[in-house]
């Protein structure tokens, strides 16, 4: 019986070069702007005293008191103190879909389509659940 | 040496016994969800400095952290129970930063896996598909029910899991005579080399597709309750599938990154993310798992193990109560 190469595959450690540093930059993103909201420095959307009210309440509550966008429209409000963290919060949410982009690539290369094509239905997948297509809407 | 490690742990259990009993007496006589129903009723917010809360979460999931890493649980699945049990947030809330808390540990973990080839590509690949799309039918599952009937299940599953930890044990190295023929096409086999002894250790997996449809349950209840999952997949890719412990164990955090990044779109879309809660909640428990991680190495963790799961058994039996009403 041959013995199997130790090494991860290249395609591998690619992702986790990847995940390493996107990981990372998202947490420093995330910090960077949650102070900037703690400190005021940009007014927040909802205030603080109304999230600590509404958050005891079921969401849908939240979103219609709190005059809060659903979807993707926290993109329309990066100028309130708020909504500026999702950009980390985001980035860290997608950071899986730019991870499995080179993995496409690496798997027809080595010839190994079942590979590719599964890194293609997750890319397809996850997409669909970060572009709020299905089910979007307030609960 | 010795006596450091008792220290350690010592420390450690105190410290979390210390947080669940200020935010028990705080919540006395369910005094988080009167102070809820209050605010609710009244439009007045907590008692309590809206700063207060993110210092608060913060230092409770940095200890949560390190609890979680010495007891070898994930994040998530301490994190829901706990705060929804013992915090004034909603459970839509705390699932939402359940799911973005065990993301980001994940995301964490993930590169030093992949490069030691403890997480493999070829078996959490097939694997995270199914997974993944099934957790997004469970977010959807989750935000759908009435919560009293999420709490209900979420308490079972905890109690559940508690028992699970209890009981199962682990193979560090299972018996695959033979690789199915599916887990054959999809290439799930790999070698790694064992630190301790510098072996190399050869695998493949068998019962592969049992081993798939079991992750489709796994992936609805992850996305369904905000938990990370990693209880239920470390079994079913080593004790079912016959994946080595460390590989499992690997594989399980790398493929929550992937599992419960479909379920936290979802719930990042119905605007069930308030960041004011979310982000000390991440960082907190990041830092935790890196002291945690430290600590382990020193530390005995089989005391912090069971305390843990008492933790789990009383936090589930709490979550059953808030879903009977009682």
């Amino acid at each position: 019986m041959s013995t199997q190469n130790t090494a991860a595959p290249k395609e591998q450690l690619l992702y986790g070069t990847m995940l390493f540093y996107g990981c990372w930059s998202g947490l420093l993103i995330m910090v960077v702007t949650y102070l900037i909201y703690c400190f005021g420095i940009l007014d927040p959307h909802v205030g603080m005293q109304d999230v600590t009210r509404l958050w005891s309440m079921p969401v849908g509550e939240y979103l219609s008191q709190g005059d809060v966008p659903v979807g993707w429209g926290w993109a329309t409000l990066l100028n309130r103190g708020d909504f500026l963290n999702f950009i980390g919060i985001a980035f860290l949410a997608g950071l899986t879909i730019i991870c499995y982009i080179p993995l496409i690539g690496a798997y027809f290369k080595k010839k190994d389509p079942i590979f590719a094509i599964l890194a293609i239905a997750e890319i397809v997948v996850l997409s669909v659940a970060a572009s709020g297509l299905v089910g979007s809407g307030g609960h | 040496m010795k006596r450091n490690a008792k220290w350690i742990c010592a420390l450690a259990g105190a410290a979390l016994v210390v947080l669940m009993a200020a935010t028990l007496a705080w919540s006395s006589s369910d005094g988080g969800e009167v102070a809820a129903q209050v605010a609710a009723a009244t439009g007045n917010g907590s008692n309590l400095p809206w700063w207060a809360w993110p210092i608060i979460l913060l230092f409770f999931c940095f200890v949560l952290g390190i609890i979680a890493v010495l007891a070898g649980v994930g994040g998530g699945v301490l994190f829901v129970p706990l705060v929804s049990g013992f915090f004034p947030f909603h459970l839509d809330f705390v699932r939402g930063a359940g799911l973005l808390v065990a993301l980001a540990g994940a995301l964490a973990a993930g590169p030093g896996l992949l490069r030691r080839n403890l997480a493999s590509l070829r078996l959490a690949l097939p694997v995270a598909l199914i997974a993944s799309s099934c957790a997004i039918v469970g977010a959807f599952l989750g935000l759908a029910l009435p919560t009293n009937v999420v709490q209900l299940c979420l308490g079972g599953t905890i109690m559940f899991i508690a028992i699970l930890l209890l009981t199962s044990k682990n193979v560090v190295r299972p018996v695959v005579t033979k690789q199915d023929a599916l887990g054959l096409a999809l290439g799930m086999n790999g070698a790694y080399t064992e630190a301790s002894t510098g072996e190399v250790i050869e695998w493949k997996t068998h019962r592969t597709l049992p081993g798939l449809l079991l992750f489709i349950v796994i992936g609805v209840m992850a996305g369904m309750f905000g938990l990370g999952a990693g209880w239920a997949n470390v079994p079913v890719l080593n004790l079912l599938m016959g994946a080595p412990l460390k590989v499992a164990v690997g594989t399980s955090k790398f493929l929550l990154s992937i599992t419960d990044t479909s379920a936290a779109w979802v719930y990042l879309n119905k605007g069930c993310v308030i960041p004011l809660m979310a982000i000390p909640s991440i960082i907190g428990l990041m830092v935790g798992s890196f002291v945690g991680v430290r600590l382990l190495a020193k530390a005995k963790p089989k005391f912090i193990r069971y305390m843990v799961i008492g933790v789990l058994l009383f936090a589930g039996g709490k979550a059953l109560l808030k879903g009977l009403g009682i």
